[in-house]
């Protein structure tokens, strides 16, 4: 049944539809206004499955799609999905209200801004709470659709273009290879109900595809979350404009991967190849992205790696999570593991709070002063206080500093970072070392580019001749949702328990179902001061080897002088590309010629050989003669004009007889329709041959002028031998389908029910339009395209030599 | 090209109306008779293509201003919207259905959808041939 539930799912696309409208109507009126209510009555709409998810109960909605093909449009609402939901309207909220002054009504089409971006709300929506691995997955293709139409949102520039390019190869071919994925897991559960294959895991566990379904889907997972190394699409997504990349591109869209390693980690968790995977992709991650993002000079840039770095953390938290399953009689209050999932958890919120916030603060300055090259910023403190201050919280908590939120889940991190050395499976003693030592080392480098992003800004020497438009504080609209989002920071930084069990105890119940008995629920408190743990001090090492190393920068910064510049992911990304297009040029350019009697050769050479090869193979060839009817003398004058005109065609040396004999051709053939007494036929015909025959005389000025070349006809052996083998072999088919009658003929039942059913005693029309309407209205479609492609490729022929 | 054929074009100036009429009827008669959309529309832009070969492109195009790409495109909604149209009775799609009504003079006649759903192949016949002959003959 389609419910309401369904209707909030696609609710933003149904409000895409208008937004064009909207705006043709209403010029005067920013569309964002009327966009702003979309997310704004969803998330209110989701408050109300609060009570209900932290009750544990789920809402299944079932709205039957394909039901033969086992694709239902499932709704479901757990604490996971309800949690991306909130976060995917309310964040929503915040960034379309800030789009209403980033984005000039005058200057920029803002319908397709808001449609994209609302189709994108739509589709992220259906991601987190479908519970059908085929809608999920549809879905999740259109959010990388909608990502890539809103990169390239100023598609007049190239930069633009590259950037949406390349996520949209990235995400699809991770997408794709998740959808391998999905259907292993169907092969191995029978359903594509994502409850029903958690159901089953304990079953599918020793499976042979168990692992391949799991590195299929986690690639796509990994691609979209922009995990090392495929995160370079992430920093050339920054093309788009800021308010995408604070909602997309931070706060939802690479969450994506991240919800979909939660959500799976009921049947996949078990394993120690997942646990190593996540958590490995993740720390690798975390360390490749900070340290990356030092040395950008692009504002949007050091975010772009931060936010790489920051869903690296997450995950790795999530793997590290994924070792609670290994303690089966545990009380939940003391095992750290299940501690990582709530970090987890609250991270994934704290980034989307200080990051949306960061990116805002950013998309000011570049709106104010014309630039986010940090070599050009710098002593805008004074000017534009409100901002600076947005940037400090901001930054603060990424760096992991007290109040901030960020400081807490950053020592939740350490904390499960250092517990996971003590776990005993999987080789973790061995290397589990790695995992606090390669945090720590990040986190330095975190806390670097977050003061490099604040100081190299608003602090030091002010550079006005540098900026092409004398700086000022932006409006209050545009900091109105920054504002907002730093006010949370400080609220979930004082209070952090005002989500633990509205928000994050529901959703740690969808990633570790089975830790729970019937009425049990996590134990999750989140509070500042911990004792003097191994946490503590790492974060106190943080900030003075943090502070230390900024200080000093300039000494050290040389060392990103020692990776060259032509080894890097992107170059191997770049030189694919180009390797692929040439390889494939090659290819097709060696036997696509251009010249129609090189395709005919191919087209009739394969069917020669695929028929000549079944008929042998199958033995169906045989020849009956009894059934036939006696040849009349019409008959066989009408074969000798049609030998004898097809012949004039062959030899003459005048186009004009060589139409003119085609055209005998074809109305003979239409008198043996005739003969044969299939009126519909012979007209239909009839006419053809005329329309065909004009044609041939309009395009007969623009055949070339080989004609008179014609009269030295060469014989061309290949072209004989082919034509005379499709000869014999459409003979052969028509001989032998004439004389096999494997089933009955199919015209007994039209002739029964032509006037009963359809009320038409023609037929041949009633197949036409009525029993077989449907291959008409396709034909018909096919003519249509096929119209369409003549007039565009004559009438808008490229001028010159553009290569196609 | 400018062509002076007078006696194609007088003839062609009867003709046409004739081969129009009968494409016409052509139409209308294939639910029970040889004829309909497919041999319908063909015969009617057979009409209007001896109307281009007597005269020029330009000419035809005054006296019948007329974009064919519109054409195809309305015969295509036409056909997808009878499909549709079965929606609405909660049939699948393209299902047909006929019944007899009485009119004055006419007297009974037979009333079936599938001759909407025949427009449209009529419409998307005329409007694909004229546009692709158009579009060669003006390519210059």
């Amino acid at each position: 049944m389609f419910t309401a539930l369904h209707f909030a799912i696609i609710a933003p696309f149904i409000a895409a539809i208008f937004v064009p409208i909207l705006y043709k109507l209403f010029s005067r009126i920013h569309t964002g206004w009327f966009v702003l209510t979309v997310p704004t009555i969803l998330f209110l709409y989701f408050l109300q499955y609060l009570p209900i998810t932290a009750n544990k109960e789920t809402v299944t909605a079932v709205f039957d799609w394909i039901p033969s093909l086992g694709i239902h449009f499932t709704a479901y609402i757990d604490g996971l999905g309800l949690l991306f939901a909130l976060l995917i309207t309310g964040i929503g909220i915040l960034v379309v209200l800030y789009s209403i002054y980033y984005l000039s009504k005058e200057r920029e089409s803002l319908h397709t801004f808001y449609t994209f971006l609302l189709m994108f709300m739509g589709a992220m929506l259906g991601v987190v709470l479908s519970d059908n691995l085929i809608v999920l997955y549809m879905f999740w293709e259109i959010t990388s659709l909608s990502s890539f139409l809103l990169i390239s949102y100023w598609y007049e520039r190239e930069k633009s273009i590259y950037g949406a390019l390349k996520s949209m190869i990235i995400t699809v071919m991770g997408g794709f290879s998740m959808l391998v994925g999905f259907v292993l897991l169907y092969t191995m559960t029978g359903t594509f109900s994502i409850q029903e294959t958690i159901a089953a895991s304990s079953d599918i566990v020793s499976h042979h595809l168990f692992l391949p379904a799991m590195l299929t889907i986690l690639l796509g997972a990994l691609t979209k979350s922009a995990q090392f190394p495929f995160h370079i699409w992430l920093p050339d997504a920054m093309e788009a404009p800021t308010p995408v990349s604070a909602y997309l591109h931070s706060a939802t869209m690479v969450k994506a991967g991240i919800y979909l390693v939660a959500r799976l980690s009921p049947v996949f968790a078990i394993s120690g190849e997942w646990f190593w995977l996540i958590a490995g992709f993740g720390i690798t991650t975390l360390f490749w992205g900070s340290f990356s993002a030092v040395r950008q000079t692009d504002l949007k840039g050091i975010l772009a790696f931060s936010t790489v770095s920051q869903l690296g953390m997450i995950l790795s938290m999530l793997g590290v999570g994924a070792a609670a399953l290994h303690f089966d009689s545990l009380d939940l209050e003391n095992n750290v593991f299940v501690g990582a999932t709530t970090a987890a958890l609250f991270h994934l919120i704290n980034h989307a709070t200080f990051k949306g916030s960061l990116f805002m603060m950013v998309g000011i300055v570049d709106h104010e002063t014309g630039t986010r090259d940090i070599r050009k910023l710098g002593g805008l403190m004074t000017i534009m206080p409100i901002t600076f201050t947005i940037a400090v919280i901001g930054s603060f908590s990424m760096a992991g500093l007290p109040p901030f939120n960020g400081f807490l889940s950053k020592e939740m991190f350490f904390t499960a970072m250092v517990e996971i050395t003590k776990f005993q499976l999987f080789n973790v003693d061995t290397y589990g070392v790695m995992f606090p030592a390669i945090a720590w080392v990040a986190s330095i480098f975190t806390f670097i580019y977050s003061m490099v992003l604040v100081f190299k800004t608003f602090n030091g020497k002010f550079k006005p001749e540098k900026l092409d438009v004398k700086p000022h504080e932006a409006p209050f609209g545009m900091l109105l949702s920054p504002i907002i989002l730093v006010s949370l920071v400080i609220v979930f930084g004082f209070f952090p328990n005002i989500l633990s069990y509205t928000v994050i105890e529901p959703a740690m119940a969808s990633i570790l179902p089975s830790l729970l008995q019937e009425g049990e629920q996590f134990y999750v408190d989140i509070y500042f001061w911990h004792d003097w743990t191994p946490a503590l001090y790492m974060t106190i090492g943080v900030i003075s080897v943090g502070l230390f190393l900024y200080l000093g920068m300039k000494k050290w910064v040389g060392i990103y002088r020692l990776f060259p510049d032509n080894v890097s992911f992107n170059t191997l990304y770049d030189q694919a590309i180009v390797k692929g297009e040439r390889l494939s040029e090659k290819i097709i350019s060696s036997h696509m010629t251009g010249f129609i009697k090189d395709y005919l050769l191919y087209i009739f050479s394969f069917i020669t050989a695929a028929l000549v090869f079944t008929l042998f193979h199958k033995g169906a060839f045989v020849v009956e003669t009894q059934d036939l009817a006696p040849i009349s003398i019409y008959e066989v004058i009408l074969a000798v004009v049609l030998i004898a005109s097809v012949l004039t065609v062959m030899f003459t040396k005048s186009r004009l007889k060589a139409i003119i004999g085609l055209g005998v051709v074809g109305y003979t053939i239409a008198l043996f329709f005739v003969i044969f007494r299939a009126p519909d036929l012979a007209l239909t015909q009839l006419i053809i041959e005329t329309v065909s025959v004009a044609l041939f005389l309009l395009c007969f000025y623009h055949l070339p002028q080989i004609a008179k070349s014609l009269e030295t006809i060469r014989f061309q052996l290949g072209n004989f031998i082919i034509s005379l083998a499709v000869g014999t072999t459409i003979t052969l088919i028509g001989l032998t389908a004439n004389s096999n009658r494997l089933f009955e003929s199919i015209s007994g039942f039209f002739i029964e029910n032509s006037y009963n059913e359809a009320g038409g005693k023609n037929m041949v029309n009633v197949i036409l339009v009525d029993f077989r309407g449907f291959d008409t209205m396709l034909e018909i479609l096919v003519l249509g395209i096929a119209a369409f492609g003549i007039f565009t490729m004559i009438k808008l022929r490229l001028e010159g030599k553009e290569q196609l | 090209m400018k062509s002076n054929d007078i006696i194609l074009q007088t003839m062609t100036n009867v003709v046409l109306f004739i081969v129009l009429i009968f494409s016409i009827f052509i139409f209308f008669n294939g639910h029970h008779e040889p004829g309909g959309g497919f041999i319908g529309g063909l015969m009617t832009s057979s009409a209007l293509v001896l109307l281009l070969l007597a005269y020029d492109l330009e000419t035809v195009q005054r006296i019948l201003p007329i974009d064919f790409k519109i054409v195809a495109a309305i015969g295509l909604l036409i056909a997808i919207g009878t499909g549709m149209g079965s929606f609405l009775f909660g049939e699948p799609f393209l299902s047909q259905t006929y019944d007899y009504y009485t009119f004055f003079v006419l007297g009974e006649l037979e009333l079936a959808t599938a001759l909407l759903f025949d427009i449209g192949v009529y419409l998307v016949v005329i409007g694909v041939t004229l546009t692709i002959i158009q579009t060669i003959g003006e390519d210059k």
